[in-house]
C-alpha cells in the first residue's frame, strides 16, 4: 500500500477571487483505498480547493496528479473522465426531473434518450445491490427527501465510473441516524478500492469516519495526521491556530415568567403542512432551544412568529396575542411587541446586502423615533448609532458606510445580531445564529446571546448545529415533520437521545436498528409527497 | 351564422395563428433553457423587414426567407451576448432588441426603398402562396367535410403546415433526446448541468439560435405570407401576444398550439366585427376588438386560467457560486 | 472591497457605454450613405445652435424627465414598468377633459388641476398592472406593454367618439385660452430681445426640475424610498422587516404611473393645447432609455434627458437637411439600453480589471516596505 502513487496529489494549488486569495499554495497527498477527511473553519478554502480538483474553477498555479499522472483538469468532463466524482453541499439536481434523468444528463450514450435511460436504469439496480444504495429511478428529486437525493448524487457519481469521491459537507441535512447510514456506504465504497475525500467541519464525523485528515486555515494546509494518531482538541487547535473553548461558559439559568407561549399552532404552505399543531412556551431568563434537520418546520415556526408568514393557532408575548395572519402579521408589528428576530439567512433577509452598514442598522426599525424624523430618514441618527454598535460588537472594519456584502460572514452577523440586541427586545429570536461564521465570531455571538438571557430576557433558538443546542439551551425542543417530538433539560439529554427525536422516535430509552429510523424517515417523506 | 362564414373565420384563424406559433415555440425554447425572452417582437420585425426587402429584391421568397433567418438570428446573437455572454439583464436587452428592430427597420427600409418605411409590394414568385393538398378539389364538393377540408386544411402556405409541424417536433426534441434533456435541465438547474460537465453557455446559445431561426420563420410569414410586403411595426404586439400564449401553454409545445390558436382566433374575430354583432346582436366598437387580444393577454397573465410555474432558473444569468 | 471609485461607476461607465451607441449609430448612418460628422453638426446647429432649437431640445428633455423619472422610481422597486408610453397617453386624457371642460380663470390653477389629474390618470393605468403583479403576480413587463396597446385603442375611442371636434381630424377642441400655458418665449422674450420664438418649451419644464428635487427627496432621504429600495434589493429582506410587498409595489408603480401621466401638461397642455393621437410619440419609452442612462437618479435623469432631448430635435432637423429618417432616434435609443443596460457587464468588466490591475501596481513595491505602505 505505500509503495502505491497516491489516488491524488496536489503541489502549490493557489486560486485568488479578485483581492481575496482562497487557496495559497496548497499541497497534500490522498492515498488510494482510503476515507480521507479535509476539516477547516467556514472560509478556510475546503470548498474551494475540491472545486478546482473537480474542473470547476481553474487554479491559478499549482499542478495535479491524479494515480501518478499529471493531469490538467481545465473543466468537469476532465475531471469526471480521470475519475473524479463530487457530492457538492447544494445538491446539483434537477428538482422536476426523476432520478434517472438525473443519473444520465451529461452521460447520455447518444442522442436519443431511451437507450440511455434502460442503461441507467439496469446500472442503477446494480449499484444499490452492491453499495446499499437503494433509490426509486423513477421518483421525482422533489418529491424524495434531502437524504435520499444525496444518495442519488452518489449514484451520479459511481454511474460516471469514478473512484476518488468528494463529498462536501455531505452531514448538514442529515439526521444523526442518516449520516450513520452514510457513513456506512463511505465504507462500502472504501472497501470496493475506491478513494473519498470527505470535506466537513465537524470534529465528530473526522474521528469516526476518516483515516487520514488534513486541517485547512485561512487558505492555507497546515498539516495532514492520520485519524488514530490524532484528537478533537488538537484538531480543532490546528483548525483555529489558538486553543478553543468547545464549551459555552454559562451558569444554570434561572427562568421567570412565561414570555413567549404558543398553542397549537399550524403553518400550510401550497397546500402542505409545515408545521402541524405545536405547543411551547419560552421563560424570562432562558433559551430554549428548537433541535432538528433541517425542514421539518422549525424555519417556519421562526418565520411565523417574526410576522412574515400566515399561521393558525394561538401565541402571546407577555400575555398579549400575536396576530398569525391578516392585519398585524408583520415584522413590524411584532418589533413593536418587543420581539427582535436574528433571521437564518442574513444574507437574504437579515441584511440588505447593497446597502451600507449604516443604513442596515435601522433595517426593520427604521419606522421607529430613533431613526425617523416624520417621513424622512434621519441618516445622521442612523451613522452615530452604526458606529457606536460597530465599536461594542467589534465589527471590522468599523466603518459605517461601507457595503454589507462587503463584510464577511462573522461581521455581518455581528451587525444583525447587534442591531436585534440593542433595542431591548422581551424576547429574542435567533435563527442559524453561526451558520457560515469563524470561531471567533461564533465565541463573541454565543456570549451575547448568553448575556441577554442574564439580564432575563427569553431567547428562543433555532439550530440545525446540535453541537450548538446542547451548549447554549437551557431546554431543548426537537421538531420532527412539524410536530415537536419532546422536550428534554439541555443538561440532562445528549446526542443520541436527541438523534432519535429528530428522526421521529420518541420512545428514546428503547433499542431501535437502524431500519427503523429509516422507514421512519421515509414515511415522512413519502406523507410529504401526499400531501404536496 | 353559416358553415361558409365559420370555416372564413377558421381559417383566418389559422393563418393569425401561424406566427404566433413560431413566435410562441420560438420563446417555449428559449425559455426552457433559462432565457427569458420579451425580443420575440423585435426579431420578428427583424425577418419580417428583411424577408420582404430581400424577396423584392431577388424576386425569390426562398432567399427572402433565408435572410429573415439570417436578420432574427443577428438579433439572437446580440440577446445571447448580453443575457448569456456578459450576464446583463435579460428583459433589458429584450427590449433594447425591440426598438433596435423598430427603429433599424424603417430608417433602413426609407432609405432603401424610399417609400415611407415600406418595402414595395410583393407578388408572384417573392411571396409564400397557398397551396392546394392533393384531393382538395375533387372533395370539395363533400357535404361538410369537403369544404372543411378544402377551405380549412387546404389552401395555406407551405409555412403555415410547417409552423404546424414543428409542433409534435418540439416536442420531440424536448422530450426524446439529448439535447432536450440538457435543454430542459439549464432551465431549471444550471449547476446541475454544468457539474455534469456539459456547457451551459453553449446549450442556452443554441436554444437562443433555435428561438431566433422560428421568430425568423414567424416574421418571414408576416411579410411574405399573411401580407405582401413590409410595413413598419407590422408586428402590431404579436411577440408579446406569443409570450402571454407561452405562459398560457406553461411551456409546454401542444399547448402551445391551443393557446395561439385562441389569440388566433380572437384576432380572426375582431376582423369580422359583422360575424361577432350578428352572435351577440349588441354594437361591438371596433376600439375594443381591436384592444380584445391585449385585454386576453391581461387576464391570462392574471392566472384566472390557471397558476403556470416557470423554468426554475428564467431569467437568471448563470454565474459559478462562490 | 470596492472593485471600482464611484465616480468610474457613476460618470465613466456611463460615457463608454454612450460613446459606444454614438460610435454604432454612426456605422448605421454610414451604411445608409449619409455621413455621421455632418450628421452631427447639423444635429448640434439646430439642436443647440440657437434659443429656438434650445427651446425643442429642452420642450423634449421636459418630457423625457417625466417619463425617466417614473421608470426610475419603479426601477429602485426593481419593477420595470414599460407601460410609461400607456401611462402618458391616459394623463393626456385627464388633462384634456379637464381643460376642456372647466372653465380656470388662470393658468395656474389649470397647471395645478391639470397637473393632479394627469397623475391621477396615469397612476390609474399602472394600478392595474400593478395590481396583477403583486397579487397574482402577473409579470408587469408584458401587463404594463399590454395596457400601452389598450391605452392607444381607448384613445382611439375617445378621439373619432366622444371628444372629437368637428373636422376630419380625430382630435380634441382646443382648449380654451385660460388653460394655455406661459412658454419660454412668453417668459423670457423682450420686444427688443425675442428668445426662443416659437419653441414649445414652457412652465411644465420647470414642474420637471421640481419632480426631480421631489424623486430625490423620495428616493435617497424619505422612509418611503428606504422601503422602496430595500424592497427593490431584496423581497424576502423587506418582508422580514415588516415592509408589506403588496404596498410598496402599489405605491411605486402608483408614484411611477402619476409621473408618466404628468408628462402630459408638457405635451398636451403646453405644446399641442388638444388632444392627437399618437400625442405622447414614444416618450413612453425614451424614458426607459433615460432611466437607465441616467442610473436611475434624478440628477442623471435630468442630463440623460436633456440629451435624449437634444437628439430629438437635432433628429427632426436630420430629417429635414438630410435623407436620415427620424426613426434614427429610436436607433440611437435602442443603443443606448442596450450598452448601458444589457451590456453594462460588457463595459463594466474590462474596466474594473483596468482599475484592479492600477491598484496592484504599486504592490510589489509595497511588499518591501510594509512600514511605509500609504495610500
Amino acid at each position: 500500500m505505500a509503495d502505491a502513487a497516491p489516488a491524488i496529489e496536489l503541489k502549490g494549488i493557489s486560486k485568488s477571487f479578485g483581492p481575496v486569495q482562497a487557496n495559497k499554495d496548497i499541497s497534500f497527498k490522498v492515498m488510494p483505498g482510503t476515507i480521507h477527511g479535509i476539516i477547516g473553519e467556514n472560509g478556510a478554502g475546503k470548498s474551494t480547493l475540491m472545486s478546482i480538483l473537480y474542473g470547476f474553477y481553474k487554479a491559478d498555479a499549482g499542478e495535479i496528479t491524479i494515480h501518478g499522472t499529471p493531469i490538467d483538469i481545465t473543466d468537469s468532463q476532465t475531471a469526471i473522465r480521470a475519475g473524479i466524482g463530487m457530492v457538492f453541499q447544494h445538491f446539483k439536481l434537477v428538482p422536476n426531473f426523476t432520478v434517472l434523468e438525473n443519473v444520465v444528463l451529461g452521460a447520455e450514450d447518444s442522442g436519443l434518450l431511451r437507450p440511455s435511460l434502460a442503461r441507467a436504469r439496469r446500472e442503477l439496480k446494480a449499484l444499490a445491490e452492491e453499495y446499499e444504495l437503494n433509490v426509486d429511478p423513477d421518483a421525482v428529486v422533489e418529491d424524495i427527501g434531502v437524504g435520499m437525493q444525496q444518495r442519488v448524487e452518489i449514484l451520479k457519481a459511481l454511474y460516471r465510473q469514478a473512484d476518488i469521491l468528494i463529498l462536501d459537507e455531505p452531514t448538514g441535512v442529515l439526521t444523526p441516524a442518516e449520516a450513520d447510514h452514510l457513513f456506512r456506504i463511505l465504507g462500502n465504497l472504501k472497501d470496493q478500492g475506491k478513494t473519498v475525500i470527505l470535506i466537513t467541519h465537524k470534529l465528530r464525523e473526522i474521528m469516526e469516519a476518516t483515516d487520514a485528515v488534513s486541517v485547512m486555515r485561512r487558505g492555507e494546509m497546515i498539516e495532514t495526521v492520520t485519524t488514530a494518531g490524532t484528537n478533537p482538541t488538537e484538531l480543532a487547535e490546528l483548525m483555529v491556530g489558538r486553543t478553543v473553548l468547545l464549551q459555552v461558559d454559562k451558569t444554570p439559568a434561572t427562568p421567570g415568567a412565561p414570555v413567549l407561549q404558543v398553542s397549537d399552532l399550524k403553518v400550510e404552505h401550497d397546500g402542505v403542512a409545515r408545521v402541524k399543531g405545536v405547543s411551547f412556551e419560552v421563560r424570562a431568563g432562558e433559551i430554549l432551544g428548537i433541535a432538528g434537520v433541517a425542514g421539518n418546520g422549525q424555519s417556519e415556526l421562526l418565520e411565523v412568529l417574526g410576522g412574515y408568514r400566515p399561521a393558525t393557532g394561538r401565541a402571546t408575548v407577555n400575555g398579549v396575542d400575536l396576530p398569525l395572519s391578516g392585519r398585524g402579521a408583520d415584522g413590524r408589528s411584532r418589533r413593536d411587541a418587543g420581539i427582535a428576530h436574528v433571521p437564518e439567512d442574513r444574507q437574504s433577509e437579515g441584511l440588505v446586502m447593497e446597502f451600507a452598514a449604516w443604513e442596515n442598522v435601522g433595517f426593520g426599525y427604521h419606522h421607529t423615533d430613533r431613526y425617523s424624523r416624520g417621513t424622512l430618514m434621519d441618516h445622521a441618527a442612523l451613522k452615530a448609532d452604526c458606529a457606536a454598535k460597530m465599536e461594542r460588537f467589534d465589527v471590522r472594519p468599523p466603518n459605517p458606510n461601507l457595503l454589507a456584502k462587503n463584510f464577511s460572514g462573522g461581521n455581518q452577523q455581528k451587525i444583525v445580531v447587534a442591531r436585534e440586541m440593542e433595542c431591548d427586545p422581551d424576547l429574542l429570536l435567533v435563527g442559524q445564529p453561526t451558520r457560515g461564521v469563524d470561531i471567533g465570531a461564533i465565541e463573541f455571538i454565543h456570549q451575547q446571546i448568553v448575556a441577554l438571557r442574564d439580564a432575563g430576557k427569553a431567547v428562543l433558538l433555532v439550530s440545525v448545529e446540535l453541537d450548538e443546542i446542547l451548549s447554549l439551551s437551557d431546554r431543548v425542543a426537537v421538531m420532527f415533520d412539524g410536530r415537536i417530538m419532546g422536550e428534554r433539560q439541555a443538561s440532562e439529554t445528549n446526542e443520541r437521545e436527541l438523534g432519535l427525536l429528530m428522526a421521529g422516535i420518541t420512545d428514546t430509552d428503547a433499542p431501535h436498528s437502524e431500519a427503523e429510523i429509516e422507514a421512519n424517515l421515509a414515511r415522512r417523506s413519502a406523507s410529504a409527497e401526499k400531501e404536496a | 351564422m353559416d358553415l361558409a362564414t365559420i370555416l372564413q373565420v377558421l381559417d383566418t384563424t389559422v393563418r393569425l395563428a401561424t406566427p404566433l406559433l413560431f413566435a410562441c415555440l420560438a420563446g417555449l425554447f428559449s425559455e426552457r433553457a433559462g432565457i427569458v425572452d420579451i425580443g420575440l417582437e423585435g426579431k420578428m420585425l427583424a425577418a419580417a423587414f428583411l424577408s420582404a426587402a430581400i424577396a423584392a429584391v431577388t424576386g425569390s421568397v426562398w432567399i427572402g426567407l433565408s435572410a429573415g433567418i439570417v436578420g432574427a438570428l443577428s438579433m439572437s446573437a446580440i440577446h445571447g451576448l448580453a443575457s448569456i455572454t456578459f450576464r446583463g439583464n435579460q428583459l433589458i436587452s429584450g427590449v433594447a432588441i425591440n426598438f433596435l428592430a423598430q427603429g433599424l427597420t424603417v430608417v433602413i427600409a426609407q432609405s432603401w426603398f424610399n417609400q415611407g418605411g415600406r418595402t414595395p409590394a410583393l407578388a408572384g414568385g417573392a411571396r409564400f402562396h397557398s397551396i392546394t393538398l392533393p384531393g382538395a378539389e375533387a372533395l370539395r364538393e363533400v357535404p361538410v367535410l369537403g369544404p372543411i377540408y378544402y377551405e380549412l386544411i387546404s389552401g395555406h402556405s407551405i409555412l403555415v403546415y410547417v409552423a404546424l409541424l414543428c409542433v409534435p417536433l418540439s416536442w420531440w426534441v424536448l422530450q426524446r433526446t439529448r439535447f432536450g434533456l440538457r435543454l430542459r435541465a439549464v432551465g431549471e438547474n444550471p449547476a446541475a448541468v454544468d457539474t455534469a460537465g456539459v456547457s451551459v453557455e453553449r446549450l442556452r446559445y443554441a436554444a437562443v439560435m433555435i428561438c431566433g431561426v422560428l421568430t425568423g420563420f414567424a416574421g418571414a410569414y408576416l411579410a411574405t405570407g399573411l401580407q405582401a410586403g413590409f410595413v413598419r411595426d407590422m408586428t402590431a404586439g404579436r411577440g408579446y401576444i406569443a409570450l402571454a400564449a407561452l405562459i398560457f401553454a406553461k411551456w409546454r409545445p401542444w399547448a402551445a398550439l391551443w393557446a395561439t390558436l385562441l389569440f388566433g382566433f380572437l384576432q380572426a374575430l375582431s376582423l369580422r366585427p359583422d360575424v361577432l354583432e350578428g352572435v351577440l346582436r349588441i354594437d361591438v366598437s371596433s376600439q375594443l376588438l381591436d384592444a380584445l387580444p391585449y385585454i386576453l393577454t391581461v387576464v391570462i397573465l392574471a392566472g384566472f386560467v390557471g397558476r403556470a410555474i416557470p423554468p426554475r432558473a428564467g431569467g437568471e444569468p448563470y454565474v459559478k457560486e462562490r | 472591497m470596492q472593485k471600482m471609485p464611484q465616480w468610474a461607476d457613476v460618470l465613466l461607465i456611463p460615457l463608454v457605454s454612450l460613446i459606444l451607441a454614438a460610435f454604432f449609430s454612426a456605422v448605421v448612418i454610414l451604411a445608409i450613405g449619409e455621413n455621421p460628422w455632418e450628421a452631427l453638426k447639423i444635429m448640434v446647429e439646430g439642436a443647440l445652435g440657437s434659443t429656438y432649437g434650445w427651446g425643442y431640445t429642452l420642450y423634449y428633455a421636459t418630457n423625457f424627465i417625466f417619463t425617466g423619472l417614473a421608470v426610475a422610481v419603479a426601477n429602485h422597486a426593481k419593477m420595470f414598468n414599460i407601460g410609461g408610453e400607456g401611462q402618458a397617453v391616459m394623463g393626456g386624457l385627464g388633462v384634456a377633459l379637464v381643460c376642456l371642460y372647466i372653465p380656470f380663470p388662470h393658468w395656474t390653477l389649470a397647471l395645478l388641476a391639470a397637473a393632479a389629474t394627469a397623475a391621477v390618470f396615469g397612476a390609474a393605468w399602472a394600478a392595474i398592472p400593478a395590481l396583477l403583479q403583486a397579487k397574482r403576480g402577473s409579470h408587469i413587463v408584458i401587463t404594463t406593454i399590454m395596457f400601452n396597446f389598450i391605452a392607444a385603442s381607448l384613445l382611439n375611442y375617445f378621439l373619432i367618439g366622444p371628444l372629437k371636434a368637428d373636422g376630419m381630424e380625430p382630435a380634441t377642441a382646443r382648449f380654451p385660452e385660460a388653460a394655455r400655458l406661459p412658454t419660454f418665449q412668453d417668459m423670457f422674450s423682450s420686444p427688443d430681445n425675442p428668445l426662443f420664438r416659437g419653441a414649445p418649451a414652457n412652465v411644465a419644464f420647470f414642474v420637471a426640475i421640481l419632480a426631480c428635487i421631489a424623486v430625490w427627496l423620495l428616493i435617497w432621504r424619505s422612509r418611503l424610498g428606504y422601503e422602496i429600495r430595500s424592497f427593490g434589493w431584496s423581497e424576502p429582506a423587506a418582508r422580514y422587516a415588516g415592509i408589506s410587498p403588496v404596498r410598496i409595489i402599489m405605491l411605486t408603480m402608483l408614484i411611477s404611473g402619476g409621473l408618466a401621466g404628468m408628462m402630459a401638461i408638457n405635451n398636451v397642455m403646453g405644446e399641442a393645447e388638444r388632444l392627437v393621437l399618437n400625442s405622447a410619440e414614444g416618450a413612453g419609452f425614451i424614458g426607459i432609455a433615460v432611466a437607465l442612462m441616467g442610473r436611475s437618479h434624478p440628477l442623471g435623469v435630468f442630463l440623460a434627458a436633456v440629451l435624449f432631448g437634444f437628439l430629438y430635435q437635432g433628429g427632426a432637423e436630420l430629417s429635414l437637411w438630410t435623407g436620415i429618417p427620424r426613426d434614427m432616434v429610436v436607433v440611437i435609443q435602442a443603443l443606448v439600453i442596450l450598452f448601458t443596460g444589457a451590456l453594462d457587464n460588457m463595459v463594466r468588466m474590462p474596466l474594473e480589471r483596468v482599475f484592479s490591475t492600477l491598484r496592484r501596481a504599486p504592490k510589489p513595491d509595497s511588499k518591501s516596505t510594509t512600514a511605509r505602505t500609504a495610500e
